[in-house]
């Protein structure tokens, strides 16, 4: 575990702590509404993760963006994403964010900078390049972050975007949560370098490679390239070695054909929420309160979703030209 | 009213368009310089390199920029220098821009522009040849203009920018150094107009783009024979104002579409569906098509001829439709 972040009081860490557990608790409950039947297509849950998107998102403003990936529940619930909306839209109620048109691989809340989940893998990079091109014009120190997996890691997207980015010194940073697997395929076959973070240097870019489990070294890192990047740096790649405790979608195995039960023990050891119970000494009192909380919070969420009405025929019609 | 060509007066709309909005941005290959076709040209000198930027050639990166540009509240305008290149850009058009509205509930709008010439007649060979309007108007979210002289070459461009949605705008190649009266300053012609652009009453031929041009020869050449050609040009294929074209056919009775495009599910095919469904009555004899020969499009010029539309073939297919043996 990294030294506490002297910029993280024990009032911050508790934030950050509770708001992995949010992640956690939203996609245990998603998982199980779909189990259930009540969620239809697909859900990708986060679970194991959590600390990249907490970890992230301490350091970012409303003002400054995030874009997400199919697997985006952790991302834009850390950035402060609507609960509520946010689970009807999983359900495929009219309260959705997104009307019910997206759903869970296409979650965002514009609102709250959450530039939306984009399901085709790496299509997010090149928006992001976008959207940092109009925070430079606009100069008033936005950021955007964008978040991708190893497997986006070798899409054309991602290097024509670092490199975009490069050349206009643009407020970039490139996200990379490597948990080991683009669906079933090994990032140790699929990719040729052993840090993803070296391929910045490739674009004259920081680059770096940190725990991905830790949430204070994930903010601390981050805080770093949102500095630099507000500076008028340019962009940097910062890659998390994490890993997903569930199996890629739909409540696939969690361990099977392409990975062991041992490969997942071993990481669940390195929990995030573990990780920072331990860091902050949490007494049980306390982590009760938390789990309370959220809980309720959680519960309502559903509540919420379960009791919105259905999406109407027409709204299948709008938001695109007639 | 002044004449000037294609090329000067899409420059005059981007300069136009430029100088009222400042969101409005210009992104693409060698735009600075406008090196390749002009149309870009004096942009940068004028707005500044923050607003006029060459892009390296990534089209996949900067296509999905500006998706991003436009989701950040910008409008940008996007050169793919040649209209073949857009399929490596097909992601962040196609999945991205013409979907992101409806995906996120209407949160935000993707007020983006890509232009970019198409069309054979310069011996460019197959990569470099094609039109693709018929593949894009297929897609729900994206608008698709093809202008086919200099004045709706700005109209159409000064409404493509202001336009809420993306646009596909077309331009073809032959049509970059012919002239036209072109009014000064405001003129905006709205997407989903079509104009007549030469009145008749035997036949009515469609023209989408450049093939308006041979539309209007042909008619000319049709004209000397006796015959009365009506020439209509949708001017955007998305949206597609069937009302007038079925309008103009209800006069005349018969229809031949003619495009640059492949014939097999091609712009033809989709007019004449439409016509048919909205004036079947009054169709004295099948609706005829005329579009390129089903091969890629050839660099040897006597080949490139043969596969490419022309004036004598939309005169052989008016006469076929009106039951006139040559």
């Amino acid at each position: 575990m990294a030294k506490k972040a002297k910029s993280l009081s024990k009032k911050r860490l508790h934030k950050m702590y509770r708001d992995m557990l949010r992640i956690r608790r939203f996609e245990e409950k998603a998982d199980e509404l779909f189990m259930a039947g009540m969620i239809k297509g697909a859900v990708h849950v986060s679970i194991g993760q959590e600390a990249c998107s907490v970890g992230v998102c301490s350091v970012l403003n409303r003002e400054d963006a995030i874009l997400t990936t199919h697997r985006g529940h952790g991302h834009s619930i850390a950035k402060g994403t609507r609960l509520n909306e946010m689970m009807a839209e999983l359900l495929g109620r009219s309260t959705g964010l997104c009307r019910a048109k997206g759903g869970s691989m296409h979650i965002a809340d514009v609102s709250m900078g959450h530039y939306g989940a984009h399901s085709i893998v790496g299509a997010n990079m090149p928006m992001a390049a976008g959207m940092g091109l109009a925070y430079q014009l606009e100069g008033k120190g936005q950021v955007v972050v964008v978040f991708f997996g190893d497997g986006a890691s070798n899409q054309g997207s991602f290097h024509e975007s670092m490199n975009l980015c490069a050349i206009w010194k643009l407020p970039v940073v490139f996200f990379c949560e490597n948990n080991g697997y683009a669906v079933s395929f090994g990032v140790n076959r699929s990719t040729a370098v052993e840090d993803i973070s070296t391929r910045a240097q490739g674009y004259d870019a920081p680059g770096v490679t940190i725990d991905g489990m830790d949430v204070v070294a994930v903010h601390e890192a981050t805080r770093e390239a949102v500095e630099f990047a507000r500076k008028g740096g340019g962009p940097s790649l910062i890659e998390a070695k994490t890993y997903r405790f569930f199996g890629h979608s739909r409540g696939d195995p969690h361990f099977g054909p392409y990975r062991t039960e041992q490969e997942v023990s071993k990481w669940k050891k390195r929990d995030p929420l573990l990780l920072a119970e331990k860091l902050l000494k949490m007494t049980t009192a306390e982590k009760d309160a938390h789990q309370k909380m959220v809980v309720e919070e959680m519960a309502m969420a559903a509540e919420f979703a379960q009791n919105s009405p259905e999406a109407t025929l027409e709204s299948a019609l709008e938001d695109v030209y007639a | 009213m002044r004449e000037i060509n294609f090329v000067d007066a899409l420059n005059e709309a981007l300069h136009e368009e430029m100088e009222i909005d400042k969101k409005v941005i210009c992104l693409g290959e060698d735009v600075e310089l406008a090196y390749v076709f002009g149309v870009t040209k004096g942009l940068k000198d004028k707005f500044g390199a923050g607003r006029v930027r060459d892009t390296p050639i990534s089209e996949l990166g900067f296509v999905g920029a500006a998706v991003g540009a436009a989701m950040a509240g910008y409008r940008p305008v996007v050169e793919i220098m040649f209209m073949d290149f857009i399929m490596l850009a097909m992601d962040p058009l196609v999945n991205q821009a013409a979907k992101l509205r409806y995906m996120l509930g209407g949160q935000l709008s993707i007020p983006m522009v890509v232009r970019t010439p198409g069309g054979g007649g310069v011996q460019y060979g197959p990569t470099h040849s094609q039109v693709l309007e018929a593949w894009f108007m297929q897609v729900p979210g994206l608008k698709v203009a093809c202008p086919s002289d200099p004045a709706d070459g700005k109209g159409l461009l000064k409404a493509a920018i202001r336009d809420e949605n993306p646009v596909f705008f077309c331009e073809h190649k032959m049509l970059y150094k012919t002239r036209g009266p072109v009014p000064e300053g405001e003129h905006v012609v709205p997407f989903g107009q079509a104009a007549i652009k030469r009145e008749g009453s035997d036949i009515t031929l469609i023209g989408i783009g450049y093939q308006v041009k041979n539309c209007l020869h042909a008619a000319e050449a049709l004209a000397a024979e006796g015959i009365s050609a009506e020439v209509a040009d949708p001017r955007t294929v998305a949206p597609l104002d069937t009302a007038t074209l079925a309008d103009s056919v209800r006069k005349t009775n018969r229809c031949v579409v003619v495009e640059e495009g492949h014939l097999r599910s091609g712009v033809g095919a989709e007019i004449s569906a439409a016509i048919q469904e909205e004036a079947f009555d009054y169709l004295d004899a099948p609706i005829g098509r005329v579009a390129a020969l089903n091969a890629p499009i050839p660099f040897e010029p006597a080949l490139e001829d043969f596969v490419l539309p022309n004036a004598d073939n939309v005169v052989a297919a008016a006469k076929k439709t009106l039951g006139v043996t040559a």
